[in-house]
């Protein structure tokens, strides 16, 4: 029995628990709409795995949401809820594509360039929520909406704008192919490559059928500066502090103020990098008229929850994230199921991960409700 | 036997009540009679307040039976309790701060009109009634926010009689209040009980109870130990009962000998929070030397928390000075005046010093992690920091012992504040301010606390006590100056310390006796 | 010059009444307790439901009706979540933004043929002297009966006492969960009905971005409104009077629209610097009421 109540305590089991109930419900409303969820859920597995080209496709989709999951993590950490994370992307993918198509130096310079603007960019967005919060006391979720949408139409102008709009097109120019950071690029296209390629069908499937780039390796690599950031720094520790307790970090000294703005400079900087990434990794390394939000940030919000705000968990639930979108994408072609299906399911995976949060507290309170409450 | 019964009030008959594997009352039995005032005592954690909110029905026992008045009644929320005409004021009021005292008497049981509009005039006609009964008045327009603690707990206690109390439970009544309001509120409540009303009251104060009860049941862990007259016997005798040994109520201490003046306030004007000219302290001046304890004496809410805000940075000086070996530090940042050697042992732990989530190690360096030994360019360096928090858990006996790693949720409260006082300390400060220090403690830690504190005195630190209790001022200052909204109203060495002048000056009685 | 005053005013009042409908229904949870991020959630099955329902009975007043009850519907989710099993009101929020739009564009497909456009509805709902939408004058009383029941009534008393102090108003026998319960269908209902306002007399259609973003900014007008019906009515029509100005000048040539179409954003940012001080929220919004931990 205590070995099962250890067990069910463990962040994951609930996890686990959580995505299996969403899976659970999906296939219910399946069911009573007259489709056999166990083939949907077949499809769907088979749109993700049965091809190396598909699970590259949800490696390079998952690595904005990673970054962004990341992002909204970061801030949860310390107690502020970004939302603005997908402003701070689109404004990150503005930089980026501005800044790609006006330059073109030698890759080694340009892909720097254009990756620091959009960060750049990301981290500006950031600030102007962190200072307004810590100077007015505005509400970040308030400011975050707000500039989401300021974001939203300062895009649609830089879109139609002469400088950058393609002609006949709902987009800009491509950036400058000295900014693109997919793996191999140059020589998958080259004579020799293409040579090779032919010889390899697995490789082939791999670079050619997919934006192969970077970026999944640079969200990593994030995931593991912030995972070092929030426990092996001062840095961290005023934030993690600030987000438990922000009076008593207060009197022991840690500027609050400060604080607030520089965690959401980060996680502006990091939802600016998702973009960049995106921008020089994938085609059509451009921007396009936004009718509605792409939504990366807001992707980045369940990410995040998902991962119990952990940025190395923000890896995998970001896949997970990836894997069910792509995937979905298979039950709509094969069966015919409609592919929203999928938004139910991380719907409700996500409604499973709050009330499963209480699983261990729940547990918690009979195992050893005694001390706390004996007055 | 049959008569006997009818005159009972309550009887709460082999009452248990476990929390998980804790036994929080193991067969209590509670007989009160109608028309007295019943003390319960017992320490913190002895059990008292799980058997009110039992009667009150706010937790369900585990097995027994009670009795109101003879009939056995099955208490399964509040409402039934009230029902059956019991009425309770919470330590810790249980008021909107928003809502106006009527709508705070009212809540619940409104006046309405049948289309459930509130007819507030109808609602004072009943409820004047009831203060002119009573003598209980309160302004009924005025926020709660806006009225002192001792006006919020008479609006507690209108709340009870409006729902027609007969029974009346109060937990830990004069924990808030002046000796002044103390005496006041005794009076109240000896006229609720002459008009046969039954008070029951929650306390850990000795003096109380022999000033207001006629009887008094004590408790120790969640076992009733006795229950005897008042009357008959003393102090000493009840607090052997409650702390199951032999107790010294005296602090001892050597003389005071003090150096010179480290720490210096003259002339401090602070602006009440959210406000534009009231001022929350006024020309306040106070000398502190090296060795000595000033006990701030006061009501809370009478410029006690802008004192300590301003000394530690946290709210702007609008005029004067404060210094600290001669350097001045008002309006400085808090990381600045830290480093000054200015520590605080904070009044709300929970809220104000430790971080619950955060690890005990992580918890002892709060104030210190961002400086060496314990980080280097901006990256902490566990080791040290886990050598301080060993250090610290050892020298002050944190139980349990190699808690450094788990969080400090896990620690109980006097533990806690082991490692906050240890975590001040350590910081070697010239000025020790403690808030409420003991507050929420049990008398073994609070017996550790007052140790330490006079320890530091008798290593020549200057220490600034502020405290509600008033016996914790009067028992460790060596001077004892007096606030009362927001001036410093007489100081007092302890030698000159009159216990009924300083009360009458903490009520903000006899301004011209000033002692200055 | 007249005839703009008054077209600025008509699509003021078009604008804002899904908004004064949705955020009165955040006013009304987040005074019991609940902070409801779910209101876009709620608003796009309503949306949905509101044109479904009109489309194929024909008759909007049914469709109106029909988006409140799925509004409420998916809010009841919510409310187990964050009132009974007391789980992360936020998270259970945002799951609902998930929920709320995917249910509608897969119902959509399944009754629409495939499509995620549904038919436009053959009846719209009425206006007034056909100009102002029925659903404006609809919002205004919804928020004066709001106003009138929260600080004239006793269930208003017990309704705010429930966000602001849930354990003393526990104590005095007044039922916290049953009130948390009964504000969060309200303002399931009222998102519900907002979302079916815009596809019954703004539109005639749900599509995908029939509701894109007006949840969000209803969430922040209760927060600008500092959680009062007027306050939130006044921060709607002020929103929507922003919008309205950009759809006026927008068609010159002066500017580019689209920076024109940030002014209603950067304008709502600079009132909060300049004329509103910080907003208090009700103590208790957001935070769970267990009675264990009172």
């Amino acid at each position: 029995m205590k070995k099962f109540i250890k067990f069910l305590k463990r962040p994951i089991t609930s996890t686990i628990l959580a995505i299996l109930c969403g899976f659970i419900v999906s296939g219910v409303i399946l069911a009573l709409v007259g489709y056999n969820p166990v083939s949907a859920f077949v499809s769907l597995l088979n749109g993700i795995f049965s091809r190396p080209k598909y699970i590259f496709k949800v490696i390079e989709r998952s690595t904005p949401i990673i970054l962004t999951g990341i992002s909204v993590a970061f801030s949860f950490k310390a107690g502020l809820f970004n939302i603005g994370a997908e402003g701070q992307y689109i404004l990150g993918s503005i930089a980026a594509t501005i800044v790609g198509i006006s330059f073109n130096l030698h890759p080694i310079f340009q892909v720097p360039l254009v990756v620091f603007s959009g960060v750049l960019a990301g981290a500006i967005w950031g600030v102007i929520t962190g200072f307004l919060k810590a100077k007015f006391g505005i509400h970040e979720v308030i400011l975050g909406i707000m500039l989401n949408w300021i974001a939203f139409h300062i895009c649609n102008f830089i879109v139609n704008h002469n400088l950058y709009h393609k002609p006949n097109s709902s987009r800009t120019y491509s950036i400058n192919s000295s900014g693109f950071t997919m793996i191999l690029n140059t020589w998958k296209r080259s004579k020799d490559g293409i040579e090779a390629l032919r010889k390899n069908k697995l490789l082939s499937d791999i670079l050619l059928k997919t934006d192969l780039n970077i970026g999944f390796i640079v969200a990593v690599l994030v995931a593991m500066v912030v995972w070092f950031i929030l426990k092996k720094t001062t840095l961290g520790f005023a934030v993690r502090a600030v987000g438990l307790n922000p009076s008593a970090a207060k009197i022991a000294g840690i500027g609050i103020k400060r604080n607030i703005t520089s965690t959401l400079a980060i996680s502006g900087a990091i939802s600016g990098l998702a973009a960049a990434l995106a921008i020089t990794g994938t085609s059509p390394h451009a921007l396009y008229q936004l009718v509605m939000f792409e939504n990366i940030g807001f992707n980045g919000l369940s990410v995040a929850l998902i991962a119990n705000s952990s940025p190395i968990g923000c890896i995998f639930s970001g896949l997970f994230f990836s894997g069910l979108i792509y995937g979905g994408n298979s039950i709509q072609s094969d069966l015919n199921i409609p592919s929203e299906v999928i938004s139910i399911t991380i719907g409700s995976v996500l409604f499973f991960v709050a009330l499963t949060k209480c699983l261990p507290m729940l547990i918690g309170k009979f195992s050893k409700r005694g001390e706390n409450h004996v007055e | 036997m049959k008569k006997s019964n009818t005159d009972l009030a309550i009887q709460m008959k082999n009452i248990c009540k476990n929390f998980g594997p804790i036994k929080a009352l193991q067969n209590v039995n509670l007989s009160i009679k109608r028309g007295s005032i019943h003390a319960l005592l017992g320490e913190n954690g002895a059990g008292k307040t799980t058997l009110m909110n039992i009667l009150y029905g706010l937790y369900s026992a585990d097995c027994g039976e009670i009795h109101i008045n003879g009939k056995k009644v099955d208490i399964k929320n509040p409402s039934i309790a009230i029902e059956n005409g019991i009425g309770m004021v919470h330590q810790h009021f249980k008021l909107v701060e928003k809502f106006t005292a009527a709508e705070n008497i009212m809540l619940g049981k409104e006046v309405t009109n049948k289309f459930g509009i509130l007819d507030i005039n109808r609602f004072r006609d009943s409820i004047s009634k009831i203060m002119n009964q009573y003598g209980i008045k309160v302004d009924l327009d005025a926020k709660i926010e806006n009225l002192s603690v001792g006006t919020q707990q008479r609006v507690e206690i209108l709340k009870a009689l409006y729902r027609g109390a007969d029974i009346l439970i109060l937990d830990e009544p004069t924990a808030v209040l002046t000796s002044q309001e103390t005496e006041e509120l005794v009076k109240t409540l000896r006229d609720l009980a002459s008009t046969g009303k039954t008070v029951l009251i929650i306390t850990h104060k000795l003096k109380e109870i022999k000033a207001s009860s006629d009887f008094c049941t004590i408790i120790r862990k969640g076992v009733c130990i006795d229950t005897v007259d008042v009357k008959g016997s003393s102090e000493i005798e009840l607090a052997e009962k409650m702390v199951g040994r032999n107790v010294n109520l005296v602090i001892e201490k050597n003389k005071a000998n003090f150096g010179k003046i480290t720490f210096s306030i003259y002339g401090l004007n602070v602006l009440k929070e959210n406000s534009k000219s009231l001022k929350a302290l006024k020309n306040v001046s106070l000398n502190i030397r090296q060795g000595e304890i000033l006990g701030i004496a006061g009501v809370d809410g009478n410029g006690q928390k802008e004192l300590v805000h301003a000394i530690t940075g946290l709210c702007k000086v609008q005029s004067g000075t404060i210094k600290i070996n001669g350097k001045e530090i008002q309006n400085k940042k808090i990381k600045d005046i830290i480093k000054s050697k200015v520590s605080v042992i904070q009044e709300d732990r929970l809220k104000n010093a430790v971080i619950l989530d955060l690890s005990v190690a992580e918890n002892s360096v709060l104030e210190k992690f961002s400086d060496p030994p314990f980080s280097q360019k901006g990256i902490l360096k566990e080791k040290e920091i886990n050598k301080f928090t060993d250090k610290i858990i050892q020298e002050y006996n944190v139980f349990p012992a190699g808690c450094g790693k788990s969080v400090i949720r896990n620690l109980s409260s006097g533990n806690q504040q082991k490692i906050v006082i240890a975590r001040e300390i350590a910081n070697n400060p010239d000025l020790l301010i403690a808030v409420q220090p003991t507050r929420g403690l049990d008398i073994g830690a609070i017996e550790y606390v007052h140790k330490i504190l006079i320890e530091q005195r008798d290593k020549g630190k200057a220490i600034l006590l502020i405290s509600q209790e008033f016996d914790e001022i009067m028992n460790l200052s060596d001077t004892i100056s007096v606030l009362y909204n927001g001036e410093i109203v007489g100081t007092f060495s302890k030698e000159n310390a009159d216990e009924n002048e300083i009360g009458l000056l903490m009520a903000g009685g006899s301004n011209s006796e000033k002692i200055h | 010059m007249s005839n703009n005053i008054l077209s600025v005013i008509l699509t003021t009042f078009m604008y804002s009444t899904p908004l004064v409908l949705a955020s009165l229904g955040g006013v009304i949870s987040e005074c019991s307790g609940v902070i409801n991020i779910g209101i876009e959630g709620m608003m796009s099955f309503g949306a949905f439901t509101g044109a479904c329902v009109g489309y194929f009975s024909g008759n909007p007043w049914l469709g109106l009706l029909a988006g409140g009850g799925a509004g409420l519907m998916i809010s009841f989710l919510l409310a187990i979540a964050s009132v009974r099993f007391m789980a992360d009101q936020t998270i259970s929020g945002i799951a609902l933004n998930l929920i709320g739009p995917g249910l509608s564009l897969f119902l959509c497909r399944i009754f629409f043929d495939g499509q995620t456009t549904s038919y436009s509805v053959e009846h719209k709902l009425p206006k007034f002297f056909s100009t102002i939408d029925i659903t404006t004058l609809l919002a205004l009383v919804a928020v004066v009966m709001v106003h009138f029941v929260f600080y004239k009534t006793k269930w208003g008393l017990r309704l705010r006492a429930v966000g602001e102090h849930p354990a003393a108003a526990d104590t005095l026998g007044v039922n916290v969960y049953k009130i948390r319960y009964v504000c969060v269908s309200l303002s399931g209902f009222l998102s519900g009905l907002a979302g079916a306002c815009i596809t019954l007399s703004v539109v005639s259609q749900f599509s995908p971005a029939t509701i894109c973003g007006q949840g969000f900014i209803a969430l922040a007008a209760v927060i600008f409104g500092k959680w009062t019906p007027f306050g939130t009515y006044s921060a709607c029509l002020l929103f929507a009077f922003a919008q309205s100005l950009t759809v006026l000048f927008g068609s010159s040539n002066l500017i580019p629209s689209e920076i024109f179409n940030t002014i209603p954003y950067i304008l709502t940012i600079v009132v909060l610097i300049f004329f509103v001080g910080k907003s208090v929220a009700p103590k208790a919004d957001g935070i769970a009421y267990s009675k264990e931990t009172r």
